[in-house]
């Protein structure tokens, strides 16, 4: 993904930026900076648009209606699913369940599959660098069955141990979590090679891909794995709209994870049937224009030619760390040769939380603090990082704007 | 850098964040308080030495920023010596000075000394709780409770 294929079109990020109308936002003097990608994207004219039309046009309940908006209705959000497939190289859309996000993707799986799945003594395998929300749905499977929790280490330079793998890989291990890319270091993990050797004990995996889906090009086939989580806010779609890949053949084993309509056969007080792939997942109304807005997200991002992206994106990081690296004081936190889109530092005497005041007072939007990774933070000794996360509209010349201004937070408080 | 940042960051502000006074941890200390900031993680404990009524002496230790460090600093000047009375007052000024809804007094404002510098905090709604950390912790130490966090 660093090089670019010669045919490749170069990327325009310039006219790429005219697409999302809220770069052009004032913060008092200054031009807005964003750099909290890694927290949520911002979105393109044409998901407004998809939304706004929605409303405008085509609002109406799903499934149940005879009348016509209800069939547009239904039509545009099953058009959706097929798009989220696509997406994924789903090898069916039935495989994509809409949920509210990355966070409710984990809990489905914990509660569905793990209440049914894990039993005490059962091991489920994480790593130091996940995100609160896929350690907490698992501590709480875990406190409901008796499975118990064990993490991959990292490195010092936020990498995953992974001369410890074969130790802690056995067969009690039933199900591995792990993120494609840590939303605090930027690390790239090797999924592929993580599913391959979980197979061979019998595990499952689920991977958090909150902060792949926007940078990787994912085929979930590929990886092979079992599970696969994204959200849709993250990938320049709207809030609220999440996407559960699953195989088929394990989701059809899974027991309901909420109850109510849309997702039953037949309801009797003595009896309740099920229905079948993905509506059973799905109970009550889902987020109809939130699945037509990251429909129109994907279809916006599939525009652009994915080398061509990737290839900015790698050259915008290392611009933006070399440039970040050589303020006085700076420490980069995170140096994995295989990073995307994060840049994660402190600054000697100097607290993340009042980096990121300062740079806001100059339009520099960044994230401060622990990024609902404690126990990541308590590896490395931190209570925190100040985080500049990246996407395809940002610039080189936004890159040398945070570094000026951390010259200037370095003057203030060093 | 706008106005408003330098009113967060007044000199007084960057002082007592760089040289903290009262800072380090206290040998057998009468009544401990820990606060906590789920939304950046920082942790305090502020340590209290009684005399009967009165705070003889008042340390602090933490892993903070500059507005909640240098906010700690300045409340250990504004309470040692103080009786439980006086420094619940002074925890009650506070409140009114960085997070009440409307401007604090001008009583309030000549009540509190050099704490007037964390004013500034007003006009920063996601620093607020930096700057009543500390005072929480004082708060659940002359309580008894021993823990508090600002959620």
């Amino acid at each position: 993904m660093k090089t670019r294929a010669p045919s490749a079109p170069p990327f325009d990020a310039a006219s790429v930026r005219e697409d999302f109308p809220i770069l052009d936002t004032q913060v008092g003097a200054h031009a807005l900076v964003y750099l909290d990608n890694a927290a949520t994207a911002q979105k393109p004219q044409a998901v407004i648009d998809a939304v706004s039309h929605y409303y405008a046009s085509t609002n109406a309940n799903i499934h149940r209606g005879v009348h016509y908006l209800s069939g547009e209705a239904t039509d545009a959000y099953d058009k959706a699913r097929v798009t989220v497939a696509n997406f994924l190289n789903a090898a069916e859309p039935r495989e994509c369940i809409f949920v509210r996000g990355t966070t409710e993707a984990i809990n489905l799986v914990a509660s569905s599959w793990g209440r049914t799945n894990l039993k005490k003594g059962d091991e489920i395998l994480l790593t130091t660098m996940e995100h609160h929300a896929n350690i907490v749905p698992w501590q709480l499977v875990a406190a409901a069955t008796g499975a118990i929790i064990k993490v991959i280490p990292i490195t010092d330079r936020g990498e995953l141990e992974l001369s410890q793998l074969d130790q802690l890989l056995t067969p009690k291990v039933k199900l591995l979590a792990v993120t494609q890319i840590s939303n605090a270091l930027g690390t790239i993990n090797p999924v592929r090679e993580l599913v391959q050797k979980a197979h061979k004990v019998g595990a499952l995996v689920l991977v958090d891909g909150a902060q792949s889906t926007p940078h990787l090009r994912v085929d979930v086939r590929a990886l092979d794995c079992d599970f696969f989580a994204f959200s849709g806010h993250k990938v320049f779609g709207p809030t609220g709209i999440g996407v559960l890949y699953g195989k088929a053949a394990l989701l059809e084993k899974m027991p309901p994870y909420q109850g109510g309509g849309d997702m039953i056969d037949r309801v009797t007080f003595e009896k309740t049937t099920f229905r079948g792939l993905p509506e059973r997942f799905e109970a009550g109304t889902p987020d109809i224009s939130g699945a037509i807005g990251l429909a129109a997200a994907i279809h916006y991002l599939a525009k652009f030619d994915h080398s061509a992206l990737a290839a900015y994106e790698s050259d915008l990081l290392t611009y933006a760390t070399e440039a970040v690296a050589n303020v006085n004081g700076v420490r980069l936190i995170g140096e994995a040769p295989e990073k995307a889109g994060v840049l994660s530092f402190v600054m000697e005497g100097v607290h993340p939380h009042d980096i990121g005041t300062v740079l806001d007072s100059v339009g520099i939007a960044i994230r401060a603090g622990h990024h609902c990774c404690q126990p990541l933070m308590k590896r490395l000794g931190l209570a925190g990082t100040a985080r500049a996360s990246f996407a395809f509209y940002n610039t080189r010349t936004e890159a040398d704007r945070l570094a000026d201004a951390l010259v200037k937070v370095k003057k203030m408080f060093g | 850098m706008s106005d408003e940042l330098d009113d967060l960051y007044q000199d007084i502000i960057l002082d007592h964040s760089r040289r903290p006074r009262n800072f380090g941890r206290m040998e057998a200390p009468s009544a401990v308080g820990e606060g906590y900031n789920p939304m950046c993680g920082d942790q305090l404990s502020v340590f209290l030495k009684m005399d009967g009524d009165k705070i003889a002496d008042v340390k602090f230790i933490g892993e903070l920023c500059a507005i909640s460090k240098a906010s700690a600093s300045l409340m250990t000047l504004r309470v040692k010596g103080k009786t439980l009375t006086a420094a619940r007052e002074a925890i009650a000024d506070m409140k009114t000075l960085v997070a009440g809804e409307k401007d604090p007094p001008i009583a309030v404002e000549e009540r509190v000394g050099d704490a007037i510098a964390l004013k500034g905090v007003r006009k920063f709604p996601a620093r607020v709780k930096c700057a009543t950390l500390a005072w929480h912790a004082l708060d659940a130490a002359l309580a008894g409770s021993g823990k508090v966090s600002t959620e």
